[in-house]
């Protein structure tokens, strides 16, 4: 197999917060009945946490499990794992309706980190993003100004931003301007 | 004239000088100054001109609702129009300019027109420039835009950044005066989460300037401690220079936050909108003083009383040495009493009641002022400044009893709540004829998704002009209570303020002037409305006030008539002769300032100015000369152009390489959703208008979809991947859409069908490997298995092709031998580099979309977009090969039974070939005998798509023709816009290997 490349190879920025490409993440889509024991024990097997609440993440480590709608989840696993999961996936659930596809490379993941990192997210998404409204365990399908991503917490200064790979690049470019040095806001 | 003072200015530091020019003239002020108050200290009494007299015009106020002071401020990219002299903070380096006059403001031929006012009264362009019809275009027209606007139009790309914020809270607190303090004090004690906004620079409005008690301390002092007390609150946020600019439904507040203005070199964005949402909102937005309508009212020197104060106060800056205070209230007096203290002349205080005021009238008395009762102001004389003002009877018709010499004039006719926050989003107002102003109606709020009001009114912007912070607290305490939060037993501040008389509502000065009078007397300074246009006005029938608005354009300049519109609304009641709040008020409408249109955009500008979709390769074909399409959101190359080759060359070029040897097409775009579920099938039959379901697995089917209404909105290639699993291919503009399509009748009618959708357009790399080399590249590459044998044509296969894991489907869209390959989006630049290079011997080229198009067209392929506009059915296209005759129903088949649609008189597809070789133009419509009853050429068909064909070396094209089908070898004429009329004879579509054996190999 050929070396994969993720959108922007790990690019990265310093400013309010230090903002950089993750490179490859292995992420499944799994479509199911999340409240089936079958569905249940396959993501538990699959990235070895629950199902999340709603709006809510499970994670260990690199792995986890994200709400994405009542019947929808978006689990996180090693790039090079994510078609054995799939396949795993479908293997324990060959007898439930589902859909369980590798997205990994439908999508480009950011992290936002540093002490502002809270406000520059608050530049491009209508979320509430203040200490107490918006913390790690939970997450948002929302908007970053003009297209969708999904945002959550892996600490209390840290953010992943999960978005199209096709719009990587607009992505990176937003969350500089909205991380420039001089346009701090200051209210968390 | 006007100069700076001595004493006061406690909003300026004369220590630090501040240079700036207006007009190109240079001039200094201080820190802390606006540019109004720099330019009145340099007495620079005249700021501009009226819009359509040109009349010289003053400042008028000292905040927000100036109408006059308006300049043209900065260069470049930082030039800005419109910008109000009495909210743009000085800073060294400004430069200004005057507005709306020609060659100079101080001589401007434009004021002819003031001369000629009496023939251009209201609704003067409504009347005159009707006739003769044909002048609107070529005469009125370009005369009327080279006179239009005020300010000058930006010419350079903004300099600056600017930027959203979203924000939550429990409670706005729109104003910082004192009102707005209490206020979020009060709820931040409570532990509501607050963010309170003052629109200027400073936190406590007007109570510093017009003195009093609180708690036993000055204004300043109890404002500098409730701020020291906010400030230490972890739950409310403070923000000056942020204007409360909108209130909507659900609580949303969007604040317009100035962060560089007053200091344009710093770093950092210059405005930020704060998009908020608020559960409860407080507007403790003041008042405005109301101008008193007497003839000259509009001369340089004559001011709000109130502003003339801040000006003294605030900056130490005076209008006049000998100011005339004329007033219908007790407020007036302060601005006499401060006027008196500071050391001017006061040579008379005209009060239009009879009876006079209450103790400030008293306090002004004992200070030796000279006090008229039941005076009025009959003309003010001067041009460009003020110099006497005509003293005579408010009773009366004008009269001149006496002239008193002055350079400036203070007037006060009361002060006007700014209710706008409270109304723009449904807020209802009381006409509290005590204080002769609207007020907000607390019995009537803007009401919140559960039907109770989120909005409240506070202090002097709730009517309590007096004990406006006991009205504050009141408020707040409400307001927290209805956070479901209990008000902290904290005492009310105690404040002292002086007893006042009633006003008394003066509309017109005097009461009875005569015409000429009120010709001169201004209600909209910035649009030149007078009394005399509002009473015309009525007089011609414009009775609703929003009529009269429009026809007068009273207070439709860009100050929104925050001076103007009680005074003309109360005009043109007593001339219906109706009681004011019968006729009412005009409607209120965010923002309540302008805003920066570069806040709107926020961060939407330049190079993510909007998000450009890019495949795995775009970088590559960026770097080899792609010439880009906009495809949706999506880049694609439309063809790549080498050195010395023009668009047109490339294209040719590449369509003649992929037909000969080989090409590339980056068809990453091409949308692919999952569709998996035992209903599968059964929901594809129904979304197609072909059978899906009996596709078997590892095989490929073309299908058409349609919307209920029948017409054609999608095509692709839908391949089975298992018994419970399809893929399917749509167009690239159409994944996204088509994806909400599915999920739309899966959610909303067939909830009960067992299909999941999922959308993995971006997860693939996909190329087409094209041309009759197209199998030798992939063989060379290595890997599985693509004779005829094992994967015929509309075949599908999953294995490897050099070091890729790929998926492989062997279908054509340009009639050659095609593989169209799909490999994960993280390798695709590696496995294009791969086909290049194994390519090379090939004779391998990269082709764009406009090969693509002319290969589908020879071929005599549909394009979604090109063949179908929204308007066009399968069976105009000739595709009734692709309508099941066999299932009961799919979307869109009931449709096409009704009758237009089953009409033999359809346009349908043929193809079309030029006499002479030559390319018909593109949406060319083929002309019929006749003309139609517009007295238009009747037409009986038209081109959907057309190109020159390398290939055959002429022109082809492809048109839906009435009867077309049935006509073929006809000739028929397209005139073109170039008045050539093109002969073109209608043919089969399919132009080139009409037995598809070029694709079959």
């Amino acid at each position: 197999m050929s070396e994969a490349v993720s959108a922007l190879n790990k690019a990265g920025f310093d400013g309010l917060a230090r903002v950089e490409e993750c490179g490859l993440q292995g992420m499944i889509t799994l479509r199911g009945d999340l409240d089936t024991r079958a569905v249940k024990s396959a993501v538990k097997a699959a990235v070895g946490v629950a199902v999340p609440g709603v709006n809510q993440v499970t994670l260990a480590g690199e792995t986890g499990a994200c709400w994405m709608s009542p019947d929808e989840l978006l689990l996180l696993c090693g790039h090079a794992d994510a078609v054995q999961t799939v396949a795993g996936l479908s293997e324990a659930l060959a007898k439930s309706h589902h859909l369980a596809v590798n997205v990994s490379d439908a999508r480009a993941v950011f992290r936002v980190s540093g002490p502002f990192a809270r406000e520059v997210l608050a530049k491009l998404c209508p979320v509430d993003l203040s200490p107490g409204a918006f913390e790690p365990g939970m997450i948002r399908r929302t908007r970053m100004a003009q297209v969708p991503a999904a945002i959550w917490m892996d600490g209390a200064d840290t953010f992943r931003v999960v978005c199209f790979r096709s719009v990587a690049d607009y992505v990176f470019g937003i969350l500089k301007a909205a991380a420039d040095a001089d346009a701090a806001v200051g209210v968390f | 004239m006007s100069l700076r003072l001595r004493d006061q200015g406690r909003l300026i530091d004369r220590s630090t000088r501040l240079n700036f020019t207006f007009d190109g003239k240079s001039f200094s002020g201080c820190e802390g100054d606006t540019l109004a108050s720099a330019l009145l200290a340099n007495d620079q009494m005249l700021m501009g001109r009226s819009f359509k007299y040109h009349r010289p015009r003053g400042v008028v106020a000292s905040g927000a609702e100036e109408p006059n002071a308006l300049v043209n401020l900065g260069t470049g990219g930082r030039f800005e129009p419109n910008q109000r002299a009495t909210t743009t903070e000085l800073f060294d380096g400004l430069t200004a300019s005057s507005q709306n006059h020609w060659p100079s403001l101080e001589h401007d031929i434009g004021a002819v027109n003031t001369a000629f006012s009496r023939f251009l009264p209201a609704g003067f362009y409504y009347k005159t420039f009707m006739y003769p019809r044909s002048f609107w275009k070529h005469v009125y027209e370009p005369f009327i835009r080279q006179s239009a606007g005020l300010g000058k139009a930006p010419q350079d790309r903004d300099a600056d950044r600017y930027e959203h914020f979203y924000f939550f809270a429990d409670l706005v607190v729109i104003g910082g005066g004192v009102a707005g303090l209490q206020a979020a004090h009060v709820a931040g004690e409570a532990g509501a989460k607050v963010l309170l906004i003052e629109q200027t620079a400073h936190w406590g409005g007007r109570a510093p300037v017009d003195g009093g008690e609180i708690s036993g301390k000055s204004p300043e002092a109890w404002v500098a401690e409730t701020l020291a007390a906010l400030e230490a609150m972890p739950n409310v946020t403070l923000r000056r220079r942020c204007m409360g600019a909108g209130v909507y439904d659900h609580g949303y507040v969007l604040a317009y936050e100035r962060l560089t203005d007053h200091d344009p070199d710093s770093a950092g964005p210059r405005h930020r909108l704060w998009r908020v949402r608020a559960q409860q909102i407080i507007t403790a937005t003041g008042a405005i003083e109301r101008p008193l309508s007497f003839a000259g009212n509009d001369i340089p020197g004559v001011m709000l009383a109130s502003a003339m104060r801040d000006y003294v106060v605030n900056y130490s800056v005076a209008p006049g040495q000998r100011t005339v205070v004329v007033t219908n209230n007790d407020d007036g007096y302060r601005t006499a009493i401060c006027l008196k203290q500071a050391g001017l002349d006061v040579p008379r205080i005209l009060d239009a009641r009879e009876t006079g005021g209450g103790t400030l009238m008293e306090e002004a008395r004992a200070l030796g002022l000279r006090i008229d009762c039941g005076r009025a102001i009959g003309k003010v004389q001067g041009g460009k400044r003020v110099t006497a003002v005509q003293v005579c009877a408010q009773n009366g018709t004008g009269g001149a009893l006496e002239e008193v010499p002055c350079d400036a004039v203070a007037m006060s006719g009361g002060w006007s709540p700014v209710v706008h926050l409270w109304s723009h989003c449904g807020g209802k107002l009381h006409w509290d004829a005590a204080q002769a102003h609207f007020r907000p109606d607390a019995a009537r709020p803007p009401l919140g998704r559960d039907g109770k009001g989120f909005v409240r009114a506070a202090g002097a912007a709730n009517g309590a002009l007096q004990g406006a912070l006991a009205d504050a607290d009141s408020a707040a305490r409400e307001t927290v209570s209805a956070l479901g939060r209990k008000p902290a037993k904290t005492a009310l501040p105690e404040v002292a303020e002086a007893a006042e008389a009633p006003l008394e509502p003066v509309w017109l000065m005097p009461a009875d002037a005569k015409p000429a009078l009120k010709a001169k007397s201004w209600l909209d300074f910035q649009n030149d409305v007078k009394v005399s246009d509002v009473q015309l006005a009525a007089r011609e029938g414009f009775e609703s006030v929003e009529h009269a608005k429009r026809y007068t354009t009273l207070g439709m300049a860009t100050d929104q008539g925050k001076l103007s519109n009680i005074n003309g609304l109360a005009i043109l009641s007593d001339a219906l002769d109706q009681p004011i709040p019968q006729t009412g008020t005009t409607t209120f409408r965010p923002p309540y300032t302008p805003i920066s249109m570069g806040a709107i955009a926020g961060e939407a500008r330049g190079e993510v100015f909007q998000p450009v979709r890019r495949t795995p390769m775009h970088d590559w074909h960026e770097a080899n000369g792609a010439d880009w399409e906009p495809v949706g959101h999506w880049r694609r190359p439309y063809a790549f152009v080498r050195s010395g080759e023009s668009v047109h060359d490339a294209v040719m070029r590449e369509v003649t390489n992929t037909r000969n040897n080989l090409g590339l097409l980056d068809a990453s775009t091409l949308g692919k959703l999952i569709v998996r579920g035992p209903d599968a099938g059964r929901f594809l039959d129904m979304l197609y208008t072909n059978m899906m379901s009996t596709l078997k697995p590892g095989r490929c089917r073309y299908g058409l979809m349609c919307s209920e209404n029948g017409f054609l909105t999608d095509d692709g290639v839908v391949a089975r991947i298992d018994e419970e699993t399809f893929l399917c291919h749509t167009t690239t503009g159409g994944a996204d859409r088509i994806h909400a399509h599915m999920e739309e009748w899966l959610q909303t009618e067939w909830w009960d069908w067992q299909v999941y959708v999922a959308n993995v357009t971006e997860q693939y790399a996909q190329i087409g490997v094209v041309g009759p080399n197209a199998r030798k590249v992939l063989e060379k590459l290595g890997g599985m298995d693509l004779n005829p044998q094992a994967m015929p044509f509309m075949a599908w296969a999953d294995g490897q092709i050099g070091d890729f894991d790929a998926r492989v489907y062997r279908i054509s869209f340009s009639g050659e031998l095609s593989f169209e390959i799909a490999v994960p989006a993280s390798q695709g630049q590696a496995f294009w580099d791969a086909l290049m290079e194994a390519g090379r011997e090939f004779g391998v080229m990269p082709y764009g979309t406009e090969a693509l198009h002319i290969m589908r067209a020879e071929k005599g392929f549909i394009m979604i977009g090109d063949e179908t506009d929204g308007t066009v059915i399968p069976q105009d296209l000739g595709l009734n090969w692709a309508i099941s005759k066999k299932k009961a129903d799919y979307l869109g088949k009931r449709a096409q039974e009704r009758s237009h649609m089953a009409d033999p008189d359809r346009w349908k597809l043929v193809g079309l070939e030029t006499v002479d070789g030559s390319v018909l133009p593109d949406g060319a419509y083929a002309v019929a005998e006749g003309v139609n009853a517009n007295g238009q050429r009747n037409v009986q068909g038209r081109v959907t798509s057309t190109y020159h064909s390398p290939t055959l070396g002429k022109g082809i094209a492809m048109g839906l023709v009435k009867h077309g089908p049935d006509r073929m070898g006809e000739v028929l004429d397209f005139p073109g816009t170039d008045d050539k009329v093109y002969q073109a004879r209608i043919v089969d579509p399919v132009f080139y290997d009409k037995n598809g054996e070029k694709q079959n190999v």
